[in-house]
């Protein structure tokens, strides 16, 4: 049972909704990345999600984009969102770490070492963007060999033949991309989500996720009222780049947690 | 035997759309069922006759195929080496090889029902010829280029929105061709419904390494027509640049089982294969990793940034290369070399003067390399390489390259 297991074990016996935060590993910097993810937890958040930049982000918008361009200015690397993690787990031990982000920099270092490594820095799941359920070999399988859950995204373009082996070899939970667009644009509509959860929810037992296009706490109470949780990434990292306070920034991330938990 | 399934370079990619260990399908779940359904209808088409009746017809009577192979008589006499051909690709129609895969692609959309296609382009040749079919067939055309190659190719820019294109300047990233790449499958991947994306190299996800190969291997097959009618023989060594690498794949795949010929890519050398990464050369100067779709040889840092790649020529300007061309690299089948900027102009100014023929960029680098093997080679060696586009577009580059001032408003 992995942090992740534990978290939404605990969230379903207190009937209460998750709430996912989203931040680049390292923006805009090492320091004040670390002091904003410490925050996350007292500020309401169950599960972190922690970027890897990356140079080419095909599947995020701007927002996220440059976020990973700010952590790459400042030197951040594969290797230092694993310190970031590392430091964070010396004084959080439950808490699920999600590293979000593309396959090439995990391959560039090495499957295997890669996956020894993020166990050892306290990393509890993966969602690598550009591994569909075709390439499981490459690394999901090897992930959860080693203990780690792999966290697929299911899309509206997923339909029911194909929603099998998405979910096959997920673990952790499912993220469900609510639109069909990149991270930080359209809106989430609840009345299109709804059906979608319930249908995929007919398939599996996994907790389902929605994250793309929530931006507001009363966004984050809708999604999360026809799911078992929301993801917010974009609006977040958003005051990041206009250069708030890792105290202004938590101050927002509560607004939409407490959003989110009460539905 | 050279058509001896087990001996053949001809059979990839597998199912898994790989060559050897490169290729694949790595791309987010959103695009999976589309890439999935374009396979289908491609491994439908490519047996289906009236799909190539079509192609066949538009290729004869629109694009002007098939292209001359032409005997370079004063250059391969000004070399006294080998006996130097081109095949003439830059006198298709759009004046690249381009044309020939937009062709089949656009094609494949119509039977799909797509009516918006987009498209990434770099020099700009990709996105005139898929500027130009939609033009042809009616379609909504909108083409990624990067916000530098939109300032350095200003003449394609105008004439794919002539031809009724919207091109949009990509700033994202560092506003490059791997950036137009990436914003094109960000407007995919929110268009699934209505757009076809017509990629312009034997790059990305599987099915589109094998398909812009098989649309592009008219290129190979009338070489080798050609050729046989001319010598009676099939050339000793075939040459072609690289970026992604279409126009040499296109060259190549015919020739992979005609063992006894030499097949030779010229890479992108930049300002040198140098530590300070100042060249495309992602075979000679890269390593494997996954970027756009599928593994394949890339420019990139230790941990795995992808870096910019450098070069004069627009096409050639991408940090990855066709994933075939990994895998014919790593099992030895064609010999991939590197030429700098410095050598393509001396290449570009030499088949100007002697051929009267001005030469794109691109297969500039191609000529400088057949210019530094010819001398060496006997009367009798046959070399052929790709002129695989004309260099109209490149002069204003050319121009600053060689200190010409132009004047256009005089």
């Amino acid at each position: 049972m992995t942090r992740i297991d534990a978290k939404f074990a605990d969230l379903a016996s207190r009937g209460q909704k998750a709430f996912v935060t989203y931040v680049m590993a390292g923006d805009p910097d090492y320091d004040t990345s670390l002091e904003i993810v410490r925050g996350l937890p007292a500020a309401g958040v169950d599960v972190i999600e922690l970027g890897v930049p990356f140079t080419d982000p095909m599947a995020d918008g701007a927002t996220i984009q440059l976020a990973g361009q700010r952590a790459l200015e400042g030197g951040m690397t594969l290797q230092r969102t694993l310190d970031l993690a590392r430091a964070f787990r010396e004084s959080d031990d439950t808490t699920p770490i999600v590293l979000m982000g593309y396959y090439n920099p995990i391959y560039s270092r090495g499957v295997d070492r890669f996956l020894q490594d993020a166990k050892a820095a306290g990393i509890d799941g993966l969602i690598v963007v550009d591994l569909p359920p075709e390439e499981d070999a490459e690394l999901c399988i090897p992930a959860q060999k080693a203990g780690l859950n792999f966290i697929r995204l299911a899309t509206p373009t997923t339909d029911d033949k194909r929603l099998p082996k998405v979910l096959q070899n997920t673990s952790g939970f499912v993220y469900y991309v609510s639109i069909t667009g990149i991270t930080g644009a359209a809106n989430a509509v609840a009345t299109d989500v709804g059906p979608e959860v319930a249908r995929i929810k007919s398939q599996t037992d996994l907790p389902i996720i929605v994250g793309f296009g929530i931006k507001t706490p009363e966004g984050a109470a809708d999604i999360a009222r026809v799911a078992d949780g929301a993801v917010v990434g974009s609006a977040i990292v958003e005051k990041i780049a206009k250069g708030q306070s890792p105290a202004d920034v938590l101050s927002f991330v509560k607004s939409l947690a407490d959003g989110a938990h009460s539905a | 035997m050279a058509n001896d399934l087990f001996n053949s370079f001809m059979t990839g990619p597998d199912e898994n759309g790989r060559f050897g260990d490169f290729g694949g399908r790595f791309v987010s779940e959103t695009l999976m069922p589309l890439i999935l359904e374009l396979e289908a209808q491609y491994e439908h088409a490519k047996t289906d006759q009236s799909f190539w009746d079509e192609m066949n017809f538009l290729w004869t009577h629109y694009v002007g195929r098939p292209s001359p192979l032409y005997h370079a008589e004063r250059l391969s006499e000004h070399l006294g080496g080998a006996k130097v051909y081109m095949k003439r690709d830059e006198l298709n129609h759009t004046g690249a090889h381009k044309i020939n895969n937009v062709l089949g692609q656009i094609i494949l959309a119509r039977r799909m029902g797509k009516t918006r296609i987009i498209a990434e382009t770099g020099a700009g040749q990709h996105g005139v010829a898929t500027a130009t079919v939609c033009a042809k067939f009616g379609l909504k055309c909108v083409v990624y280029m990067g916000a530098h190659d939109v300032e350095r190719q200003a003449p394609n820019v105008f004439r794919m929105r002539l031809l009724g294109a919207e091109v949009v300047p990509v700033t994202s990233g560092r506003g490059t061709l791997k950036d137009a790449m990436n914003d094109a499958l960000r407007d995919w991947v929110t268009n699934v419904h209505d757009t076809f994306y017509c990629i312009g190299t034997v790059a990305g996800p599987h099915p589109y390494p094998a398909m812009v190969r098989d649309f592009q291997a008219i290129i190979g097959k009338e070489t080798k027509e050609q050729m046989m009618a001319a010598e009676g023989r099939l050339p000793d060594t075939i040459i072609a640049a690289i970026g992604g690498g279409s126009n040499a794949m296109g060259l190549f795949y015919p020739f992979l089982d005609d063992k006894d010929v030499s097949i030779i890519g010229v890479e992108a050398g930049g300002k040198g294969v140098n530590a300070k990464m100042e060249h495309c050369a992602s075979l000679t100067g890269g390593r494997p990793g996954v970027l756009h779709g599928n593994r394949t040889y890339l420019l990139q840092d230790d941990d795995g940034q992808i870096l910019e790649g450098f070069s004069i020529s627009a096409g050639l300007d991408y940090p990855g290369i066709g994933p075939e061309h990994s895998w014919l690299h790593e099992i030895g089948r064609a010999k991939y070399v590197a030429i700098t900027d410095a050598e393509a102009l001396e290449a570009f100014k030499l088949c100007c003067e002697m051929e009267g023929i001005i030469p794109a960029l691109e297969p500039s680098h191609a000529l400088a390399h057949v210019m530094k093997i010819a001398p060496e080679l006997p009367k009798d060696h046959i070399i052929c390489m790709n002129m695989c586009g004309r260099g109209d577009k490149d002069i204003f580059t050319v121009a600053k390259a060689l200190g010409v001032e132009m004047n256009l408003g005089a």
